[in-house]
């Protein structure tokens, strides 16, 4: 089934289902919705409710036990489809940061450019350390991983992915792993990453960046989309009790 | 011959070092002991082949162990880790079917000593020919090949799921996710394991000497033989083994503490 997708869509999600053990849990139970660009899809929702199994399917690290994810009109839930070019185009980022911990800084970010883009050793690390300068980390090039902090960590990780000039990047908790005074520096390169337009996908638990950053909020509960709305209209007048519930808990 | 022998050796005691013949008895006795095993008849020279061949033994199968051990682990971890879930097609069908070869490989050649395994090699798998060298390599290879695959899948299996995430969320498909980021981890966090391995392998194949393979511990025993002297033959053979030993040992802690050291 290929229907027209606008040129504004980026990714569109049909009736994605993901279960596990036969059925019995199902992490994913019918979600349907587009990624525009430029926009900053922001995903909360209680623990379990399927919101970084969203994420991954997004990206195929997780094979969805049901329905369409489109790309370009291409659906790459199927099995046939090469993953690896989509990927290529997805920056992802982990909770827990999945640095390689054997190779440098410099390393960590050219790899991929050099191995994937078939770019020049020179031209990858002229890019890594215009990014790593961005993000203030210039000086800590050389540095290996286990020498860094780990609101550090996080933010190597951010400009790793941005490496590969990814049209759309991916957020899995980005914060939820870090000492609170460190918060604040990686929402700071995420909201400038939105600043320039950059087309965000955002699972987090930081209501305020939610609110301030996101253009859309997605409320998930039990593997289902149970509300979405802008994040003005859905922080000041959620419509669901299990919204409602859970900003009383959070906020 | 024997005759020959007391006669030699008489013309030796009759010139020996005053120091040696003033020497007590026991600390005499052990002196001509090492003379009757080492020195006289030039046998220091059967425990300098056996040597040689004991180390071109450990080298090559050593090299065979690696080979066999590297590819062994690769198709064992990739069936587990990625075909297992791939559709089924030809190439499933393939690694499948290598998965269950190397499956049994680990099985047989782990559960059987590997006495046997040399032995049948030679004489029943080799039977026409009468390269004992060869058979060694082979026997000590495929012995060691199976712990060696054991270690390397340790090694990859301990490296976090989050590694692979990484790389194949930045585009790398299975096999570059392997060589560019999780091998280099996975050969850094077992080197000392597989030294070890090698030490272990440099003390098995000391049972060579059963297909007629003139190893150390074999050139130790065929001295026993001629010279009469239980004990000298064998103890230089044990300590010449335990000085191999200690060095890679020792060689071992340096590479231990150095990749420590460099935690990264
Ligand atoms: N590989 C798996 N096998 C079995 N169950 C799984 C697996 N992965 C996820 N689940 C289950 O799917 C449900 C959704 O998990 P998911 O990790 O997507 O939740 P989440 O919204 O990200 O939660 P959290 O906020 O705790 O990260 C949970 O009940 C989880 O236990
Ligand atoms: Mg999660």
């Amino acid at each position: 089934m290929t229907t027209k997708q606008s040129d504004q869509t980026l990714i569109r999600v049909e009736d994605l289902q993901m279960h596990f053990k036969k059925g019995q849990i199902k992490a994913l139970d019918g979600v349907s919705l587009e990624i525009q660009k430029g926009e900053v899809l922001v995903i909360i929702g209680p623990s379990g409710s399927g919101k970084s199994t969203l994420l991954r399917c997004l990206n195929r690290l997780e094979v969805p036990t049901g329905g369409h994810i489109y790309v370009d009109n291409v659906d790459i839930t199927n099995p046939k489809v090469e993953i690896h070019a989509y990927r290529q185009k997805r920056g992802m980022v982990f909770q827990h940061f999945h640095l390689f911990p054997n190779m440098t800084v410099l390393r960590n970010m050219t790899l991929a450019p050099m191995k994937l883009l078939k770019k020049s050793k020179q031209e990858a690390e002229e890019q890594a350390l215009k990014l790593l300068d961005r993000v203030g980390l210039k000086n800590r090039a050389d540095a290996y991983p286990s020498q860094l902090s780990g609101g550090q960590k996080q933010r190597i990780a951010i400009v790793r992915a941005l490496c590969m000039n990814p049209e759309i990047m991916l957020f899995d908790e980005p914060t939820s792993a870090l000492d609170p005074e460190m918060v604040g520096e990686v929402l700071e390169v995420m909201r400038e990453l939105a600043k320039e337009g950059m087309t965000m996908a955002v699972v987090t638990h930081e209501m305020g960046f939610a609110r301030e950053v996101g253009s859309r909020i997605i409320f998930m509960s039990e593997g289902k989309i149970v509300e979405e709305a802008p994040p003005k209209v859905f922080f000041e007048n959620p419509r669901s009790d299990r919204a409602k519930e859970f900003l009383s808990k959070v906020l | 011959m024997i005759l020959l022998v007391s006669d030699t050796m008489e013309a030796w005691l009759n010139s020996a070092p005053d120091w040696m013949l003033n020497l007590p008895q026991w600390a005499y006795d052990i002196c001509y002991d090492f003379f009757k095993s080492f020195i006289f008849d030039q046998r220091y020279l059967n425990i300098l082949t056996g040597l040689q061949n004991t180390l071109l033994l450990t080298f090559f199968a050593l090299l065979v162990g690696l080979a066999l051990g590297i590819i062994v682990s690769l198709v064992r971890v990739s069936w587990d880790k990625e075909t297992k879930n791939r559709p089924w097609g030809i190439g499933k069908f393939f690694m499948g079917l290598a998965n269950a070869v190397c499956k049994v490989y680990l099985t047989v050649i782990r559960g059987t000593p590997v006495v046997v395994q040399i032995m049948i090699i030679f004489f029943v798998i080799m039977a026409n020919s009468n390269n004992k060298m060869l058979a060694g390599v082979l026997a000590f290879g495929i012995n060691s090949g199976a712990y060696v695959a054991e270690i390397i899948r340790g090694g990859i299996m301990s490296i976090e799921e989050g590694q692979f995430e990484a790389g194949r969320s930045l585009g790398f498909g299975y096999v570059s996710t392997m060589v560019h980021i999780i091998l280099p981890q996975a050969f850094k966090a077992v080197l000392p394991t597989l030294v070890n391995e090698f030490i272990v392998l440099l003390k098995e194949t000391a049972v060579a000497g059963y297909v007629g393979l003139i190893d150390l511990t074999r050139a130790g025993n065929i001295i026993r033989g001629v010279s009469y002297v239980d004990f000298m033959p064998l103890l230089g053979v044990a300590v010449i083994y335990l000085v191999m030993v200690m060095f890679f040992t020792w060689l071992m802690g340096r590479l231990e503490r150095r990749l420590r050291n460099s935690d990264h």
